[in-house]
């Protein structure tokens, strides 16, 4: 599969790695070079600087021959945009967006965009695991 | 009307006076606080501090009741996610969003933005009417998705000395208006004949532009 992946941050650059040792063809894009550190040395996929809600930088990725598009930077707004732009303008099959806030998550799935909320995510499993270790210790199994 | 600006920069600040100028009521969204105070002071009680994306501030400032939403901030994403929960979440009727890239005119059609302003896209057109060009010069974009543009006729056009009627124009394409190259505009109709350094008004479809500027300058 052809992946593009805008930002390189933790999430960005450890999808990058994983997709890239399963054999795909990885491209990721940040707007700072130093970015690119958080990539293992290894690292086989491209890497490209650049503003990932320009189309022209999407387009000079090759975002139009892509299978999947992820949008995980920082802004939740910049996510939204550039996942947007791939499935509408590049005809992406699979743009997939992380928005941390979960009331702009919940209207964006709404509107036919495939989201998640880490927020949400992350949330409901430090609780599950506060409910688990309870459990095992017989404690609190009314909760 | 009841108009809510999202961003209180340069924008922001002279389109609210103008609007409030206007008797409209009036709302600016700012996330900056020194700005909401410097609007505050000028305009008086019509600032909101916060994130204008924010269904929560959107709650607020009352986005269920605002006839037109225009998000003005200088980044394009911020003005699409604040335009698109103003129709998806509040059902607002208008919106409105400044754009800094004018590429990104198309995908936010796209999204349902009613209207989009870019002034990077005004300045180049002004700039492109200045230079010696035989291009197609952007006039004004039109609702229905034509546009009225004009052209500059070369001495060495295959048209001129030709009248209209003669001429073979992209489909949908019509002059309306031939001004000399003195400036003086010519009551234009099928026989109004073409001279060279004329400009040509011209309504039309963007995908016919390129088709226009070879019918009527190709030599």
């Amino acid at each position: 599969m052809k992946v593009v992946i805008m930002g390189c941050g933790r999430v960005g650059s450890t999808l990058a790695a994983m997709l890239a040792d399963d054999g795909h063809d990885v491209t990721v894009i940040d707007i700072r070079q130093e970015a690119f550190r958080r990539l293992p040395a290894d690292f086989k996929g491209k890497r490209h600087v650049g503003n990932g809600i320009d189309q022209d930088v999407l387009a000079r990725v090759g975002l139009a021959e892509a299978d999947a598009f992820f949008a995980v930077t920082q802004g939740d707004n910049r996510n939204v945009m550039a996942t947007q732009i791939a499935k509408h303008i590049f005809g992406v099959e699979r743009a997939l967006c992380r928005i941390y806030d979960p009331i702009r998550e919940a209207m964006y799935h709404e509107l036919g965009i495939e989201t998640i909320s880490p927020t949400i995510v992350g949330a409901n499993m430090l609780k599950d695991m506060l409910y688990q270790k309870h459990a095992a210790a017989g404690i609190g199994s009314e909760a | 009307m009841y108009v809510i600006v999202v961003g209180g920069g340069k924008v922001g600040y002279y389109l609210a006076k103008e609007l409030l100028a206007e008797n409209h009521e009036v709302l600016v969204i700012e996330q900056d606080g020194a700005k909401c105070e410097r609007i505050a002071e000028e305009l008086g009680d019509i600032v909101l501090r916060g994130d204008g994306c924010e269904a929560a501030t959107a709650e607020i400032a009352g986005f269920g009741r605002a006839d037109m939403v225009c998000a003005v901030t200088g980044d394009d994403e911020d003005n699409l996610v604040s335009c698109q929960m103003a129709k998806a979440k509040f059902g607002v009727p208008r919106t409105v969003a400044r754009l800094n890239n004018p590429k990104n005119q198309t995908i936010f059609k796209k999204l349902g933005i009613d209207s989009t302003v870019s002034a990077t896209a005004a300045i180049l057109a002004q700039i492109e009417q200045e230079l010696p060009t035989h291009g197609t010069i952007p006039i004004l974009q039109l609702k229905s998705g034509l546009e009225i543009v004009g052209l500059k006729m070369p001495a060495e056009s295959s048209v001129i000395g030709k009248s209209i009627k003669e001429l073979l124009m992209p489909h949908g394409s019509l002059i309306v208006l031939v001004v000399g190259k003195d400036g003086t505009p010519r009551a234009t109709t099928s026989d109004t004949v073409i001279q060279a350094e004329d400009e040509v008004v011209v309504v039309t479809s963007s995908e016919n532009e390129e088709a226009l500027r070879t019918a009527l300058t190709k030599p």
